[in-house]
């Protein structure tokens, strides 16, 4: 960089690249991005052998739900609905009843959104922990790398007068504006990336792990603990319904966010870690 | 320019492969026998970590009295309809032998008069079912691991076979018949029993009367209702499937720990 600012010949504003992601971060990424596919769906199809949840220890037909995807038959035309603490909501067509083959079908989540398509709870469980081995595995690899390198200080641990509500209140509304950081600014994450991603990192994607364990009536036996932290299986079942519905929410914001703020840019920079940014003019 | 060109559509075309993949060809991949080993690989993984964490004796909670279910779902099968099963059942029992046979040193039979004067345990604990659902009962019975003292085994037995009087799906050559296994590990687990009581109450025929496994580590499943005969195997490869169970043999895992 120094060579290029003595350069006077220079002209500005000007495109330079930058090593945005190091290559740990940028396989793990899509590692995940494909893990987390095949978990979601696949979890789905598990959720629709007992499209049900309870808070406790136990919970089975007849107790009381804290959230059921279900279908009535009236008359020969099947409705689906879900219900959420008492309110029920009609939801035919998406949830509780969907086409399969053209028929109106009960089932909690429709085809499209399963792995495999058909119900089949022995597969869905196959896809789900081949996947979860490969989830946890790389996880692993990520937060180890992550630690070591100091890739969690320099990048992603927020600075202290970032947190200040005036500048996190700025980042908000440039965000709502769709004023993304631009030159220099552009180099790191801002805060609302670093707390957004931390969050996700440290807080959504263990309690999966943890969750998803917690309903193991194996490690269950091996580490007791992990049922009172939750409350019980059935409250961890819950909440890891909960955390993936969650980490499905910031799917749809990452993507948009990578959408408006510069999408080539960003794919590129996450796949050959290659980043663009505006140089206005000589660092002074 | 052209290099950016070309990676757009690369990235378009792994975009949209890519998801291809995912919505219509999971199923294909779903059916592919390579594919299905690779991830069946994980339940090796997943077992051999399970019985690292516990080591052999970790016990599955045990809870109070208030914390049993106000209803345990009946799952599975609810009354066996086959001959035999109907006429013991109409005798309450009386008749019915438990045959422990195979790769034992003894081979014996057992009424449940004898199965109840031996030492009994109880427990009450969570069971969890497969489909995600769980109940939590008290279960009265024999563990296992005396039975087996009794017949003693051959050097070479590895699993327990437990055989079912219930036929879950009708066949002409009975491979419809439930039955189930576990290894050594799980058979000599002090909370492995053989129950003929649940709720302080004799079995119900819903619950699998007269007597049933609890194998608390693992789901469902593998809580082997209507047992008829025990019998000690070194492999699965002369039984049904040769999975080592009734729905092992439709695709689920034989180690249920999760």
């Amino acid at each position: 960089m120094s060579a290029n600012a003595s350069n006077d010949n220079v002209q500005y504003p000007r495109t330079i690249f930058i090593r945005r992601h190091s290559v740990v971060t940028r396989l793990t990424h899509w590692l995940n991005v494909l893990c987390l596919s095949f978990l979601l769906l696949s979890g789905l199809q598990i959720f629709n052998a007992h499209p049900e949840l309870y808070w406790g220890h136990y919970g089975a037909n007849g107790d009381p739900a804290v959230l059921t995807i279900g279908s009535d038959d009236d008359a020969g035309l099947p409705s689906g609905f879900l219900r959420v603490a008492g309110l029920q909501i009609p939801t035919t067509g998406v949830l509780g009843v969907s086409n399969v083959d053209g028929e109106p079908t009960a089932r909690a989540f429709p085809s499209w959104a399963t792995i495999p398509s058909f119900q089949d709870l022995a597969a869905g469980r196959r896809w789900h922990f081949f996947f979860a081995w490969l989830f946890v595995i790389n996880g692993i690899l990520y937060l180890g790398f992550s630690l070591l390198s100091g890739h969690f200080r320099r990048d992603l641990a927020p600075k202290l007068h970032e947190l200040s509500p005036r500048h996190l209140g700025r980042e908000v509304l440039d965000h709502a504006r769709l004023r993304f950081p631009e030159g220099e600014e552009a180099r790191h994450y801002n805060a609302l990336q670093k707390l957004t991603y931390l969050a996700v990192i440290v807080v959504l994607l263990p309690l999966m792990v943890l969750t998803g364990l917690t309903m193991s009536p194996g490690v269950d036996a091996a580490l007791p603990s992990l049922v009172d932290i939750f409350g019980g299986r059935q409250s961890a079942r819950t909440i890891h319904f909960i955390t993936a519905s969650a980490l499905v929410i910031f799917v749809i914001v990452h993507v948009a966010m990578v959408i408006l703020s510069g999408p080539w840019n960003n794919i590129r920079s996450m796949i050959t870690g290659r980043y663009a940014i505006q140089e206005k003019g000589p660092k002074s | 320019m052209s290099k950016l060109f070309t990676r757009r559509r690369f990235l378009i075309g792994g975009t949209l492969g890519a998801s291809a993949l995912t919505l219509s060809g999971c199923d294909l991949l779903d059916q592919n026998a390579n594919v299905a080993n690779v991830l069946r690989s994980a339940e090796d993984l997943t077992m051999k970590a399970q019985r690292l964490l516990q080591g052999r004796d970790a016990l599955a909670r045990e809870f109070d009295e208030k914390d049993i279910s106000p209803s345990f779902r009946v799952n599975g099968t609810s009354a066996p309809d086959g001959d035999e099963y109907v006429e013991l059942a109409e005798g309450n029992f009386s008749a019915w032998r438990l045959k422990i046979d195979g790769l034992v040193e003894r081979p014996r039979e057992f009424s449940l008069a004898d199965l109840k004067a031996l030492p009994a345990r109880t427990q009450i604990t969570r069971h969890d079912c497969v489909e995600g659902w769980s109940a939590i009962g008290k279960w009265t019975g024999v563990p296992l691991a005396s039975l087996l003292q009794l017949t003693g085994l051959k050097p070479t037995a590895r699993y327990v076979v437990l055989h079912c009087a219930d036929e879950l799906e009708k066949t002409l050559d009975g491979s419809g018949r439930y039955y189930e296994s576990i290894d050594l590990v799980d058979a000599f687990h002090p909370q492995t029993i053989l129950a003929y009581q649940m709720n302080g109450q004799d079995l119900s025929v819903g619950h699998g009367a007269p007597l049933r496994l609890r194998v608390e580590r693992q789901l469902g499943y593998k809580q082997a209702k209507y047992i008829m005969r025990i019998e000690l195997v070194d492999s699965f490869s002369g039984l049904w499937g040769g999975n080592g169970g009734y729905w092992e043999d439709r695709g689920y895992e034989w180690y249920a720990g999760i």
